[in-house]
């Protein structure tokens, strides 16, 4: 090391030669090139960048240069110890890369095994699709209306213009309930939430009734004793049938795609002057497009809206219902009405909890 | 209703070409629904008509059997052999040449048979495919026919049949009058009106004595005698066809021609044996013990509001249904008394249901017929018992008519447009209104509309209005939508059933709707006691089964049934849920029944709804096997007690009201594993292991699991209110108590929480051990406990204070000692 007066000879201070700093550098990063591992890197790094390294014994020989040469110097140990930092990190960053790759290599595990350790349930599709078209009601402003499933008498029939020696009442297939005056029937479907419905306020009136109903069919491919239907209720003024058709055009597509839309066949509810039945394209049909039967429709009667004490002569109204297994059994491809009632959870999971 | 096409076109002019399916389209759009179209098997080859020349008996074979000669209108008769015997020499039959291949690929050909060659066949309705009668062959009659005239075509082999729908109100459309009014009409071609024709003047005393003491019922009752019907002769072969083709049996001329003129106009008849009524005709109600032995041989005990035909004997007909067994029309039968009358339609409907005694008469009277074609109908069948019967007509009809004028309904003529959306001009209307029968006075757009006679159901305005858009076509109809004014959305309660139906589907349960019929049988099973407020049911009257007609008082029963069900087909891990009405049988007082001319006054309506029991929804979930399934992880979890609790749990929080478990007893839970599930202060449901003998009775697997609670029990959900969420460190202390086995883990929990206090966020039971060195009889509860100052870092003192405070107070109230 040189003393502080001594005459300035950068000659002499070997350590501060270019040659030197050259050759320090060199030695460093062949040292870090050959470095195998992260442990041999971590193994040659004091002999190189460590308190005793070449490179940062030269910067402390600066001080004994005249200033004049000081700069000089200065930024050639600087570069030199720059290179090699750099030298290292770079053999670092790839010695890391590497044993990175090895290991999370050997981490892998098969992402494919199964997990069903939780396994979901599902919901009933007849659930589901009631949801779905209360929605499309509800997003029109409809209300979401109930009734019982056993039922007055009154309500199921009489108030629907039905009265007791109508030939449309035996043709309900209506179970009856003890004692013979008890007044009460299950009832043979929706429509008397619009009776309670309109019996409890008045219009405007825009009510959907989704619900479970029953008549006495055997269960087969194609029937059951215990259904499910969505009645659908608007009593306002100046109402038309081609409000109606409207509404059951907008639920066709919403159901059944863009280009699913209603015809109407003339008909005969008690309930409803004048009825239709309706029908709608499916385009979707899995045995290829076509018109489906669907549900029954028409103006409310105006003695249905006398007897729930709507006055006739100021409004008018329209009703509509269909039924949730017979759209199920379209919609869905279901063959068998059995597998829709049976509970086979085979069926049910097939349709996830949204459906 | 069947309509062949071929009696149709008899009544209108179809264009040439219309086809069946251009008649099936048009009967759609008039709202008469098709229901099915039948069309004959094929025949194909020479089918000519033949006339029997000579018949030899040939003996000696183990049938008689017949060989003849028959003229098929070639050179020589051919030679046929024939195994039936109901014709004679002169006959015409059908015959079937060699060549001919008829229903049912039965070729005909030239054969040897009973040692002599069969040149063909003779045929029957049967071979013919157009009837069942296979008791002999097909006999045209004497007359009428060429021999070898082809016969397909007077056969009506080509003739479709369509059938039809007939909605209720629409009884004129179980005739051909009033199918040809609507064909006509919606194809706007020419046709004949059947029922419009004048009666011939007969003159002469009436022909009996009529006498009807109840004109509410009969307003109309018209009667006409004949004589000197052959009773052999036979009903014209074309006659019977029709009534094959509309589905009524041949009977003998008399009956099939009432038949046959109820088809063509509407009006069912009645011919009764004229030798075998005794005195005058009487039309009445039933009186106390009276019984008729109907013509279907039943003996039947009559009802007061029975309407009823008598004479001096007693009753002779069920008015409108069916006639009596002693004035029936037999094979000597040579005079006739024909009956065609109007009944109020109401009276029938209730002597049908009452006798259950659906006929095709009665199905016409309960829909209502025309009453102006009472003596029209009387004309037509004597005109036809004259020309195939020889029978006369004997003095004038008796006609009692005690019908008021049919009001006229005021329509405005802009109704129709109002009503539909559709703007039809008052000439539409009117012309509509005309077509159907009506006849209209208009007064500028002010009608005045008088329904026709064969129009019952027209009696409102609105009635006219669907009359006019059904004949505009609803086709025309725009598809506008409403504007509808904002709505509620779902209301808590809906948004609550669907959010446990999800939780729970989410969860791992799958939704599985039953039947909700049980018996008796199922609630043994269960092991509910003889006084289980869960016997106590609404019955059905006319249940599906006799073994399940009850409705539900719990869930079960289904639920578990679908258990079993999955379980039968192979499944091994299941977990079913049900949410449904289920129908307690309270006492009830009986449901009112209101007029409906106005709406019921506010008593009544409430007497009406309150007689209709509430019928609370609830929620069950069923489980057995594995709950988590065994895999490549390790073993698989078994269902258990607390994963029944723990569907309540989630219900619970899906509510967002808190649930308080506590050990309950219940069929058909097992009696040390049943929990007890309360909401506010209110037991709302049970949830745990079913009792063995449950699983044994059911055939379920031993340890399987069920839950039921009364969802419309569930208070309202309280609006939660954020918390303030602290931003200090927790201070984490773990605790074991050692307590008696008896004392439940929830009354300890809630001693901790209670001696934590405020500085308590989060609590949690983590092991629980028995065995040494717990002293037996108790067992080791471990608690971890998160203790944090919402506005400050706890010091070690205050924490210690709280975890001290806690189990300070659950030693003092359970009996816990620290561990």
């Amino acid at each position: 090391m040189s003393g502080a007066n001594d005459p300035y000879d950068p000659k002499q201070v070997a350590a501060l030669s270019a040659e030197t700093l050259d050759a320090a550098v060199r030695s460093a990063t062949e040292a870090f090139a050959a470095a195998g591992d992260l442990e041999a890197l971590a193994a040659v790094r004091p002999a190189h960048l460590g308190d005793r390294a070449p490179v940062l014994l030269a910067r402390r020989e600066l001080g004994a240069l005249p200033p004049a040469a000081r700069s000089d110097a200065g930024k050639r140990v600087n570069a030199a110890r720059v290179t090699v930092t750099d030298a290292y990190a770079a053999r670092l960053a790839v010695l890391e890369a590497e044993r990175d790759e090895r290991v999370l290599a050997e981490e892998r595990v098969d992402v494919t095994l199964p997990w069903d350790r939780a396994p979901r349930g599902a919901r009933h599709p007849l659930t589901t699709l009631t949801d779905r078209i209360a929605d499309v009601f509800v997003g029109m402003g409809y209300e979401v209306a109930e009734g019982p499933e056993l039922e007055a008498e009154w309500l199921n029939f009489d108030a629907l213009n039905i009265s007791t020696d109508h030939p449309a009442r035996s043709m309900m297939d209506t179970f009856f309930v003890a004692p013979e005056d008890s007044g009460l029937v299950l009832r043979t479907h929706t429509s008397p939430v619009q009776a309670r419905t309109m019996l409890e306020r008045q219009p405007p009136i825009y009510v959907i009734a989704p619900g479970r109903v029953y008549r006495t069919d055997e269960l087969d491919a194609t029937h059951t004793p215990v259904f499910h239907q969505v009645e659908g209720l608007a009593v306002d003024r100046g109402l038309t049938m081609a409000h109606l058709r409207g509404t059951l055009d907008h639920l066709a597509r919403q159901l059944f795609g863009a280009d699913a839309v209603t015809r109407w066949r003339p008909s005969y509810f008690p309930f409803t002057e004048p009825s239709a039945e309706f029908d709608v394209w499916f385009p979707e049909h899995r045995d290829g497009p076509r018109w489906v039967e669907w549900g029954g429709c028409g103006m409310v009667n105006p003695r249905v809206l006398t007897a729930c004490g709507i006055d006739p002569e100021q409004f008018t109204g329209f009703a509509f219902g269909l039924g949730i297994e017979r759209a199920l059994q379209f919609r869905h491809g279901v063959g068998d009405m059995r597998d829709i009632v049976e509970g086979d959870v085979r069926f049910t999971r097939a349709f996830g909890v949204e459906q | 209703m069947r309509v062949p096409i071929g009696w149709l076109a008899e009544h209108v002019d179809l264009p040439a070409g219309t086809s069946v399916e251009d008649l099936d389209t048009a009967f759609v759009r008039l709202g008469l629904e098709v229901e099915e179209i039948h069309r004959v098997p094929e025949t194909t080859g020479p089918l000519v008509v033949g006339r029997v020349l000579e018949i030899e008996e040939l003996t000696g074979f183990k049938k008689p059997i017949r060989y003849t000669r028959v003229d098929v209108g070639e050179d020589q008769p051919r030679g046929i052999v024939c195994g039936a015997r109901n014709f004679a020499v002169g006959d015409l039959v059908v015959a079937a040449l060699p060549g001919a291949v008829l229903p049912g690929d039965f070729a005909i050909a030239a054969r040897k048979t009973y040692d002599h060659v069969s040149d063909g066949m003779i045929c029957s309705v049967r071979e013919l495919g157009i009837g069942e009668d296979h008791a002999g062959i097909l006999v045209l009659g004497q007359d009428g026919f060429e021999p070898g005239t082809p016969a397909a075509g007077l056969l009506g082999l080509d003739d479709v049949v369509i059938e039809l729908n007939v909605t209720p109100d629409r009884g004129y459309c179980l005739a051909l009058r009033g199918i040809a009014r609507e064909i006509g009409t919606g194809l706007a071609v020419d046709w004949r009106d059947a029922g419009a024709v004048t009666p011939p003047a007969w003159s002469g005393k009436p022909a009996w004595q009529v006498e009807v003491t109840d004109p509410a019922r009969c307003d109309r009752f018209s009667m006409l005698a004949m004589e000197g019907l052959d009773p052999t002769a036979p009903s014209p072969w074309w006659m019977r066809r029709r009534l094959a083709q509309s589905g009524i049996r041949s009977i003998s001329l008399a009956v099939d021609v009432t038949n046959y003129v109820m088809l063509e106009l509407g009006q069912p008849m009645h011919a009764f044996d004229r030798d075998t009524v005794r005195g005058p005709i009487v039309v009445r109600r039933a009186t106390a013990g009276e019984r008729l032995t109907t013509l279907d041989g039943v003996d039947r005990a009559l009802d007061a509001d029975d309407l009823l035909i008598t004479d001096d004997s007693g009753p002779i007909g069920l008015a409108g249904v069916m006639g009596g067994a002693s004035t029936e029309i037999g094979d000597r039968t040579t005079s006739v008394l024909l009956e065609a009358a109007h009944w109020e339609p109401t009276g029938i409907a209730r002597t049908v249901r009452r006798h259950k005694l659906p006929s095709e008469a009665a199905k016409r009277f309960e829909r209502g017929t025309d009453p102006e074609v009472t003596v029209v109908a009387l004309a037509r069948a004597a005109a036809l018992l004259a020309e195939h019967g020889g029978a006369r007509v004997v003095g004038s009809p008796v006609d009692p008519d005690t019908r008021g004028p049919r009001p006229a309904i005021p329509l405005d003529a802009g109704r129709p447009a109002r009503i539909a959306g559709v703007d039809y001009p008052t000439s539409q209307v009117v012309e509509a209104l005309t077509a159907v029968g009506a006849t209209v006075d208009a007064d500028g757009d002010r009608l005045q509309v008088t329904p026709p006679s064969w129009r019952p159901d027209l009696t409102d305005p609105a009635d006219l209005v669907e009359e006019v858009v059904r004949l505009a076509g609803y086709d025309d109809i725009p598809s506008v939508l409403p504007n509808v004014p904002p709505g509620r959305g779902l209301t808590e309660r809906q948004r609550r059933r669907r959010s446990i139906g999800r939780a729970l589907a989410e969860a791992g349960y799958v939704e599985a709707p039953a039947y909700p019929f049980v018996g008796t049988a199922a609630l043994d099973a269960l092991g509910l006691p003889a006084d289980d407020v869960r016997r106590s049911a609404v019955v059905v009257r006319n249940p599906l089964s006799e073994e399940e007609p009850a409705l539900r008082t719990t869930l079960l029963p289904g639920l578990l049934a679908t258990l079993a069900r999955n379980l039968s087909r192979g499944q091994r891990d299941v977990a079913v849920f049900e949410h449904g009405s289920v129908f307690p049988g309270d006492q009830r007082t009986p449901a009112p029944v209101p007029g409906v001319d106005r709406r019921p006054d506010d008593e009544t309506l409430a007497a009406l709804l309150g007689a209709v029991p509430a019928q609370p929804w609830h929620v069950a979930v069923a489980l057995t096997g594995n709950r988590e399934p065994r895999g490549w992880w390790g073993p698989g979890r078994a269902a258990d007690w607390a994963d029944a609790v723990q569907a309540a749990r989630v219900v619970a929080a899906t509510a967002g009201v808190e649930l308080t478990v506590r050990a309950g007893d219940l069929a058909p839970w097992h009696p040390g594993r049943c929990a007890e599930l309360v909401v506010a202060d209110q037991v709302v449901g049970h949830a745990g292991e079913l009792h063995p003998r449950v699983c044994a009775a059911l055939d379920l697997p031993a340890r399987t699991c069920a839950m039921e609670l009364d969802v419309d029990a569930l208070p309202a959900a309280a609006v939660p209110v954020g918390p303030r969420v602290s931003t200090f460190p927790p201070v984490l202390v773990d605790l074991a108590l050692v307590v008696p086995e008896e004392v439940p883990a929830a009354d300890v929990e809630a001693a901790l929480r209670a001696g934590a206090g405020e500085l308590l966020e989060r609590l949690r039971l983590f092991d629980v051990y028995a065995g040494p060195p717990v002293p037996a009889g108790s067992r080791s509860l471990a608690y971890a406990l998160t203790l944090r100052a919402p506005d400050r870092t706890l010091t070690g003192e205050e924490a210690n204070a709280a975890r001290d405070a806690a189990i300070a107070l659950a030693v003092e109230a359970t009996g816990a000692v620290l561990r």
